[in-house]
């Protein structure tokens, strides 16, 4: 049981700034979600919270305790690497106990804890296989065994999921939030997958070039993003943006509108375009149009809806309320 | 997953197979089986006639002590250079391994030794330590220690085990180095979170992760010392003093090319070659088991 703060932490390799300064305030228990493109510096940010990546500036502590120059084996964490970082010559219950072991827990307490750590995964049946006999998803468990059964103060994921297929991902996904809520330990995880830090996080943390974007609980900062990247980043298909002053909007740079909030109609509204492919996904439809000056727009309605023909000439229209105006500095005005 | 390719005729997989098969008759097996038959030959001080004696040869060899002598010396000097031209690699290559700047110059200087000939090696150390113009025995005298390989026994020994490893330290180091690049960082990485603090880990994680480069080593290490330091010891200490420095390979040279006794030398040739196997065999038996993951 922990908390977690980043205090204007920086990082810069040589000449080349990769952290900007990151704030956060992670309370005890929370699931928190680091998301943002490759290259922003949210895995950075992890192993320096980890200890495997010096922090040049700031402070970072764990339950108020400053961990700056503590090695990773002092910081009381555990983390869950992408490709797993099984130990390949070991077997599963050792993979497991290896932590355990080398602080020298009495035999018959590493048992106990292994075996209840298997239970909770469901790996009971692999305990004396290799990690090369185990499937992706198996070893994935194996790795989320290993750091629970240290019972650390907190849990670091390093995009855990992206070696995984599609089918498989969506169900870790369901056991990662399912095991965080059962043992309530303070979680950092970072992801490139929106859907992930949408539905994993209790607050997300969007990145941008080593910057903080954006700080809040997700439904949040899907409907009212803070700067144009993250209205950009957050959300599939992602936001359309158009110059503030091509639809009439005389403060602001930029006017991005969600592809849900336009409607379609043939009468007369705000924007004229045409229709150029309709993309059916059964629930609901994407229909992309072209606005005279070569833009494409991309309208989400029901699937219910008849599907409009490509090439016809139809109406945009959206609410004000719909319209999020961003300044020449990227920031939401 | 096994792939296999069915060929439908014997002609063609013969073909492919021609050019190995004729390579292995002529450069291993026919000389082989004529170091088996003069084995069993015992020529005349003059080498115009041969007597057979059937295995005369061997009977005489096993009760000759000077050659199990040399048994003993291959086996001393055998593992001594093993071990210190793995022991120094695995140390230079973790240390390598570690470098974040220059590495390329370190890698590529520790490299350059192995470029030299075994004959080229011996006759430079022979010269650092030569009793009379060496600087390094010079600078020893300095220091008080009067070194003289020519007379010492030890010394000798020594000499030949330090110029043999050296070359080899290169070869070694380039697989340890490519061994311990093998190991994800990541899973390092896991151990150091896990607890584990460097000497831990290394003994725990990276020294088993290791094992079959380790063990690949070994098998290559043990045939270079059996066969290939020949050129070292021929010019530094040419097997003496007092035969302290004549391994197998060196005792067939000098008993066949310099005592003309060619019977007595292919018989010995014939029991390195079954002393090669066996060692082989046991390799692969008992050590190859444990170093799979």
């Amino acid at each position: 049981m922990a908390t977690l703060t980043l205090d204007n932490v920086r990082k810069s390799f040589g000449a080349t700034d990769v952290i900007h300064g990151v704030d956060i305030d992670v309370t005890d228990g929370e699931f928190i979600v680091i998301v943002g493109p490759s290259g922003c510096g949210k895995s950075t940010l992890l192993r320096m919270v980890a200890g495997l990546e010096g922090i040049t500036s700031g402070e970072i502590r764990i339950n108020d305790q400053r961990v700056n120059e503590a090695e990773p084996m002092e910081r009381n964490i555990a983390m869950v690497f992408q490709n797993y970082a099984l130990y390949p010559h070991m077997s599963v219950f050792d993979n497991m106990a290896y932590g355990l072991k080398i602080a020298k827990t009495p035999k018959d307490e590493i048992a106990a804890r292994v075996a209840s750590a298997a239970k909770l995964l469901q790996l009971e049946p692999y305990l004396q296989r290799k990690p090369r006999e185990l499937s992706g998803g198996q070893r994935q468990r194996v790795a989320m065994g290993r750091a629970i059964v240290r019972k650390p103060a907190v849990f670091l994921f390093d995009e855990p999921l992206s070696n995984l297929d599609a089918k498989l991902r969506v169900q870790m996904r369901l056991e990662i939030k399912q095991l965080q809520r059962e043992l309530g330990v303070t979680s950092l995880y970072v992801t490139h997958d929106q859907v992930e830090a949408m539905t994993l996080a209790d607050r997300m943390i969007v990145m941008n070039a080593g910057v903080a974007d954006q700080i809040g609980k997700p439904l949040e900062v899907y409907e009212n993003p803070q700067t144009e990247f993250v209205a950009g980043f957050i959300g599939s298909p992602a936001t359309n943006f158009m110059p503030a002053g091509s639809i009439g909007v005389s403060v602001g740079k930029t006017v991005g509108i969600r592809p849900e909030h336009i409607k379609l109609t043939d009468s007369p509204t705000r924007l004229q375009a045409r229709v150029a492919y309709c993309e059916a996904l059964g629930a609901e439809t994407l229909v992309h149009l072209r606005l005279p000056n070569g833009q494409l727009i991309t309208v989400r309605q029901g699937g219910h809806l008849p599907l409009p023909s490509e090439g016809t000439d139809l109406w945009l229209g959206w609410d004000d309320a719909a319209m999020m105006v961003f300044g020449e500095d990227g920031k939401r005005i | 997953m096994e792939k296999r390719v069915i060929f439908k005729g014997w002609m063609l997989p013969a073909l492919l197979l021609l050019p190995q098969i004729v390579i292995t008759a002529i450069f291993f097996f026919y000389p082989a089986g004529q170091a088996i038959w003069q084995s069993m030959f015992v020529p005349d001080p003059f080498g115009l006639k041969t007597q057979f004696v059937g295995l005369g040869n061997f009977e005489y060899l096993l009760g000759d002590p000077y050659y199990r002598a040399s048994f003993v010396t291959t086996a001393i000097f055998s593992s001594l250079v093993t071990v210190v031209s793995m022991g120094v690699a695995l140390y230079l290559a973790i240390l390598a391994d570690r470098l974040i700047k220059g590495s390329g110059t370190y890698r590529t200087l520790l490299i350059w030794p192995y470029a030299v000939a075994p004959a080229v090696a011996g006759v430079l150390w022979m010269f650092m330590f030569n009793t009379r113009v060496g600087v390094v025995a010079w600078y020893l005298g300095l220091l008080g220690y009067d070194w003289n390989h020519v007379l010492n026994e030890a010394e000798a020994m020594g000499l030949v085990v330090v110029a043999s490893s050296w070359g080899r330290i290169s070869y070694n180091f380039l697989f340890f180095l490519a061994g311990l690049q093998a190991i994800p960082r990541s899973v390092i990485e896991a151990a150091a979170i896990d607890g584990a603090k460097f000497w831990t880990r290394f003994r725990t994680i990276v020294w088993p992760l290791l094992s079959p480069t380790t063990f690949f080593l070994l098998v290559v290490n043990v045939v270079y010392a059996f066969f290939e330091t020949f050129g070292v010891i021929h010019t530094i200490t040419a097997g003496g003093p007092q035969q302290a420095t004549t391994i197998l390979v060196y005792k067939v040279y000098s008993d066949g090319f310099v005592g003309q006794d060619l019977g007595s030398s292919a018989a010995q040739s014939v029991i390195l070659l079954v002393l090669v196997g066996l060692l082989t065999v046991i390799q692969f038996k008992f050590i190859e088991r444990r170093v799979h993951y």
